[in-house]
């Protein structure tokens, strides 16, 4: 069974082909890792996988549907993508875990303290992480509650651009830890780009260079 | 003016040729529009009234597009036709609605009061549009971490028409709010100077404010909403290669 494929996927920048016949399938329980020098385009692949930029060719099928037939709030909340900079909607850590459910699209899912709880918890944070205030999170706390935030809503595919570029080597194994065991847990599998050699080593099923053309 | 030029020579301030100018400028373009004014009030078919009204709304939509930090293409249009709709809308309800002037174009109200209206609009058009295009390019991460947490493009743009509705109706509700003790409005004082008694004018001056207050909530409205248009598209995604910064000048 194919969870999301690419088909001939190709892009340009300022009149310059960034890449072209980008094609994978991506199976249940893969972890898909993404590499290539800087500017070859990592960050935009998941940004058209995840439909937040216009694709130019090719196509992108996600549960054997095309992209350009989902309703795209549908899409996302199914295809989920993770930018790099992690932004947080609201005073404290809970408030920011919560912003999403108010959407209509997860209007069906409710906001469980609990598995917030777990989650953090799992990713070696301290009990009292959801009252702490956003303003006041490093960059990589920020990065660890966006991914929080994300497993809540029970997403099938995680695009992950760094998700780990900020955290410390612990907090980085947690977290691979973490998706490794989610990933197996039903119809999941991850994207992601990532720079670190070893990170490949530990956590990838499959690896796609871009700009090695 | 010979003062603020003195003052000014005095105070090494450099700005003695710039308030010269204004000076004069203002002078000038008061004479002509004195003359102008003139001829339309004897005027009385409703077509060249219009179309000097049609003439201050394009000049009004000019400078109200002409600030906004960030730009897209199209920008002019939504400026103008919020602009029009709105002043022309409320203009008109206030002449045949609320004053009963007969015929509804006759220049002496019509001209004056579509000038007061275009100005407030034009303040609140462009101060809006300033703000939500400049959001859209500051805050672009917001937007965009909730498009991908499955936000529809309302959903995400919500907060920000939100925050530009507010920065447009700032100045008319802040102006409403001191009316009369801290200023008197300028057209009130115009008509009691003119011999006008104080009641008549205050009732003419709250008509107004409430006719201000409207036409610029409603052409902030419309012109957030027509650049929401243009910047998300159907597929609920920001455009942001859309925006560009303010030109050269």
């Amino acid at each position: 069974m194919v969870l999301l494929e690419a088909r001939h996927l190709h892009r340009h920048v300022a009149g310059r082909l960034l890449w072209q016949r980008v094609g994978f399938t991506l199976e249940p329980g893969q972890c898909l890792m993404l590499v290539g020098p800087s500017g070859a385009g990592k960050s935009l692949l998941l940004r058209v996988l995840a439909g937040l930029d216009p694709p130019e060719g090719g196509d992108v099928i996600f549960r054997g549907q095309s992209q350009q037939t989902w309703s795209m709030p549908a899409y996302r909340a199914q295809v989920m993508y993770l930018p790099q900079r992690a932004v947080l909607m609201g005073e404290t850590v809970e408030d920011a875990l919560r912003h999403p459910f108010s959407l209509n699209v997860h209007a069906g899912v409710r906001f469980a303290q609990q598995d917030a709880r777990n989650l953090l918890r799992g990713l070696g944070r301290r009990d009292d992480v959801l009252e702490q205030m956003t303003a006041n999170l490093s960059g990589g706390e920020a990065q660890l509650v966006a991914l929080t935030r994300a497993l809540l809503l029970r997403p099938s595919v995680l695009l992950l651009d760094e998700a780990t570029s900020a955290l410390d080597v612990d907090a980085t194994r947690q977290v691979e830890a973490l998706l490794r065991g989610w990933v197996q847990e039903g119809e999941r599998a991850v994207i992601m780009v990532s720079h670190d050699p070893d990170q490949q080593e530990r956590l990838a099923t499959a690896v796609l260079a871009l700009g090695a053309q | 003016m010979l003062l603020s030029v003195g003052l000014s020579a005095w105070l090494k301030l450099g700005l003695g040729r710039d308030i010269l100018i204004a000076g004069v400028r203002m002078t000038a373009q008061l004479l002509l529009v004195g003359l102008i004014l003139d001829w339309v009030f004897r005027l009385n078919t409703p077509l060249p009234i219009l179309a000097i009204g049609l003439v201050m709304t394009l000049l009004a939509a000019q400078a109200a597009s002409s600030r906004p930090r960030k730009r897209y293409p199209g920008l002019l249009l939504d400026s103008f036709l919020s602009v029009f709709v709105s002043s022309f809308l409320l203009t008109g309800l206030t002449l045949s609605g609320v004053i009963g002037v007969r015929p509804w174009f006759e220049a002496q109200y019509a001209v004056p009061i579509l000038g007061m209206v275009l100005g407030n609009t034009l303040t609140g058009v462009a101060l809006s549009l300033d703000r939500f295009t400049g959001d859209l390019s500051t805050r672009r991460g917001e937007v965009e971490t909730l498009l991908g947490l499955g936000a529809t493009r309302w959903e995400a743009a919500h907060p920000l028409i939100r925050d530009a509705l507010r920065t447009g109706m700032m100045p008319t509700l802040n102006s409403m709010l001191v009316m009369g003790i801290v200023s008197l409005p300028g057209m009130m004082t115009g008509q009691i100077l003119a011999g006008e008694h104080p009641q008549n004018a205050v009732r003419y001056q709250i008509v107004i404010m409430f006719v201000l207050a409207a036409s610029s909530a409603l052409g902030s409205l419309s012109v957030v909403l027509l650049a929401f248009r243009a910047l998300f598209d159907r597929r609920d995604r920001l455009r942001s290669e859309r925006l560009r910064g303010q030109r050269d000048r």
